[in-house]
């Protein structure tokens, strides 16, 4: 018998509705039932000097969560290994505070069959310190054209289906891959952009892209597919989830949506409300991503979604790039910034203490439960019996980011030299610490 | 006091302040004198390498700055894309750096994505000059639009200046802007809502849609060209459209006051935005742009030449 006990902590498990003083104990891997923290509490005290088998974990000042869960992570393998592995890409969540992540399906081969789905989990069990959950694509080789063998993905064991990075154009495609999804009760993650409207655009169409004479991305380019989605969703009565939400108008959209019933929702990156297209200024490619960094009234308007529970999900859309790939003109740079290091506690920072938007437990539960709800996946709760994924978060802890001591393997981050308070600090995944700091 | 030039680079007129601008134009004044002499050459940048390197393609701007860097006495190399290794894959950087440990001093630029000078500024110790950046910036096509307007009209604060066409995607457009706008003038753009977005007036900037209105007040009309072959074809619905909405026509040139200056960056599409006779008449001054160009491009390359110490 393996056992650790979390003494002194302040456990916040949203899905049980706790927040409180108490020890938390681990056995076997499991959360264990709270009648055997006292137990393993005399077990350790009669220990006297000699060497416990109980690790007993000193959590005082610290909460302890559920493990963390990121439902939008691209890990790069198979494919592009320069970039990341699943290895590598496994550490900077549990860096970051991850104990589960989903992996987007934009590899080469991308995951839009069972054979890539296994080899992405016979690797991530190989290497990976976290759970990595594979996502398989929507369409055949992302292209928009076909639906991917969607059933046997299931079977493969994918936890959801997205073309990420891309955006099924046709409509009716979209609705057939919806209602088909709809019989596996798999949840359909859309990046929403309508190609036509963004055309070329690599930054947000506003003042700065009138300025600076960079091809502009509208929002509407993204509205339009929130729309679209909504619609969708309604038609086939089946769960539709927008990634990377970044402009007011889809937050109107989605309150609207949700307020009568409709199966949608939104997630939030931390770029989209640490950063607006001012940033963009000096051509950095570092501040580039799809969708881009919008205006303010945008970020106020993701601000307020996330205070009014429109947007319920928080990610970090973690896109690794090699230096010598993004250190090019701005144009033909690729999109995506990483951000599993940095996501926890810039969320903490700015939700929590700067913006005083949502309180910590509220953070947690977008970062636990509501995904785990969404994937059906038997995760985020510190429920007895539940794997022990456990994160411990010191939300006053400040710090300052420093790309060089990242763990994941790319260094293109906007964040770098910023001043943060909130992080995680202790990372256990089915017991075991996978990373401290 | 007198301003002193500081920069090792010029990437646009953004960033440059009026005294700047203003130190340009003063000597841009004496070198043009230069081009006046039986010998046009002048030693100020011997022994200095100069570097085009057209990444878009070009012909006026190159060689008028290969014209220029000659009357300075420098050593000129040109480097196309289709010559260059980015052909071969190699990234603009690398390029860039090549060119530098082959002891270029001063790279001037030409390329299709916005802040590509920008970009190489920042990481070369050589002087760039920015020869066109995308639809971002062409700082000395706007400096020389300046230099010919100061000269035919002796002063720039307070004029009316309206420039015509396709702004959204020219970088001339927005060098004259903001070079305009420091200088004092004030500054119209026309063209179709497509090409002329709203946005532009938080620049400072009026719009107006209909050319009629606003050409018997201006003192200058700066008319772009329209890239048709470049754009996509639903900004407006035909060249004929265009032109009848928006052409500099004999017709609508006659509303003009008889000093107002008549101005193009080239190469001009005659009977497209302006009328043949229009282009060849008395108030159009497109070839001292052509011969301003050079006296401007003459003392960029001397002011930031004399910067630069890789």
């Amino acid at each position: 018998m393996s056992a650790t006990i979390i003494r002194n902590g302040r456990v916040v498990d949203p899905a049980n509705k706790r927040d409180e003083m108490v020890d938390l104990a681990i056995v076997d891997g499991k959360i264990a039932q709270r009648s055997e923290v006292s137990r393993l509490r005399q077990a350790t005290a009669s220990q006297g000097g000699k060497k416990s088998e109980v690790e007993e974990i000193n959590a005082k000042g610290l909460i302890v969560a559920p493990g963390l869960i990121d439902m939008h992570v691209h890990l790069r393998e198979p494919g592009f290994s320069h970039k990341e592995t699943i290895e590598s890409g496994a550490r900077a969540a549990a860096a970051g505070g991850f104990t589960t992540i989903a992996c987007m399906p934009n590899s080469s081969p991308p995951a839009d069959n069972p054979s890539t789905i296994a080899w992405i989990k016979d690797r991530a069990a190989e290497t990976g310190c976290v759970n990595v959950l594979p996502t398989g694509a929507i369409s055949k080789d992302l292209a928009g054209e076909m639906l991917a063998p969607i059933g046997s993905l299931k079977q493969a064991g994918v936890v959801a289906i997205t073309d990420d990075g891309h955006c099924i154009q046709n409509h009716e495609l979209m609705r057939c891959a919806v209602e088909y999804a709809r019989m596996f009760g798999l949840p359909v993650l859309d990046h929403c952009q309508d190609y036509n409207l963004v055309g070329s655009g690599v930054v947000h169409e506003g003042y700065w892209s009138t300025l600076l004479g960079l091809p502009g991305w509208p929002a509407a380019g993204e509205e339009a597919i929130v729309l679209r989605n909504i619609l969708l969703a309604e038609l086939c009565d089946h769960h539709i989830h927008c990634q990377h939400v970044s402009a007011a108008g889809s937050v109107r959209l989605l309150r609207e949506a949700r307020a009568r019933g409709v199966k949608i929702s939104g997630e939030v990156c931390p770029h989209h409300i640490a950063l607006t297209d001012e940033a963009i200024q000096y051509f950095d490619t570092n501040f580039k991503m799809n969708p881009p960094l919008r205006a303010q009234r945008d970020v106020d308007a993701l601000l307020e979604g996330i205070a009014d529970g429109t947007l319920s999900i928080l990610a970090s859309d973690h896109a690794p790039h090699a230096d010598f790939e993004k250190e090019v003109e701005f144009d033909a740079a690729p999109f995506g910034i990483v951000g599993l290091e940095t996501a926890l506690g810039i969320f903490i920072d700015l939700l929590v203490h700067k913006h005083g938007k949502i309180d910590i437990g509220r953070l947690i539960e977008m970062y636990t439960i509501e995904p785990a709800r969404l994937l059906k996946i038997d995760a985020g709760t510190l429920s007895p019996g539940a794997a022990a994924d456990v994160t411990l978060i010191d939300p006053d802890l400040e710090w300052t980011v420093t790309i060089d001591t990242f763990q994941s393997a790319s260094r293109n981050s906007p964040f770098d030299g910023w001043k943060l308070k909130g992080r995680a600090v202790r990372t256990i995944v089915g017991g075991e610490t996978a990373w401290k700091l | 006091m007198k301003t002193r030039w500081t920069r090792k680079d010029l990437l646009g007129l953004r960033e440059l302040s009026a005294d700047e601008i203003n130190l340009i134009l003063e000597t841009a004044d004496a070198f043009k004198q230069v081009g006046t002499r039986e010998i046009k050459k002048v030693p100020a940048l011997r022994g200095k390498t100069l570097v085009n390197f057209f990444v878009e393609p070009s012909t006026r701007t190159r060689t008028s700055f290969e014209l220029a860097a000659s009357r300075l006495s420098a050593d000129v190399i040109n480097i196309s894309a289709g010559t260059s290794s980015l052909a071969k894959g190699e990234t603009l950087k690398d390029t860039a750096k090549v060119l530098e440990a082959n002891h270029a001093d001063i790279i001037v630029l030409r390329h299709s994505s916005a802040g590509a000078s920008e970009f190489l500024a920042q990481r070369l110790k050589s002087s760039v000059i920015n020869a066109g950046d995308g639809a971002h910036e062409h700082p000395t096509q706007g400096l020389l639009d300046l230099y010919t307007i100061r000269e035919k009209r002796n002063k720039i604060d307070n004029l009316k200046v309206v420039i015509v066409g396709d702004i959204l995607f020219s970088r001339v457009a927005r060098s004259n802007i903001f070079g305009l706008l420091k200088l004092g003038a004030r500054v119209t753009l026309v063209g179709p809502s497509t090409l002329v977005p709203r946005e532009f007036e938080k620049l400072g900037v009026s719009i107006s849609h209909k050319i009629d209105n606003v050409l018997p007040d201006a003192d200058v009309v700066n008319l772009l060209r329209i890239q048709h072959e470049r754009q996509r074809k639903e900004y407006f619905p035909s060249v004929g459209e265009y032109t009848q909405l928006f052409g500099l026509t004999k017709e609508r040139a006659k509303l003009l006051k008889p000093d107002c200056l008549i101005m193009h960056p080239g190469p001009i599409n005659r009977g497209v935005e302006i009328d043949s006779e229009v282009a060849d008449g008395l108030q159009s001054v497109i070839l001292d742009q052509v011969t301003n160009g050079l006296a401007v491009r003459m003392a960029v390359l001397y002011l930031c030449g004399g910067i630069a110490t890789p």
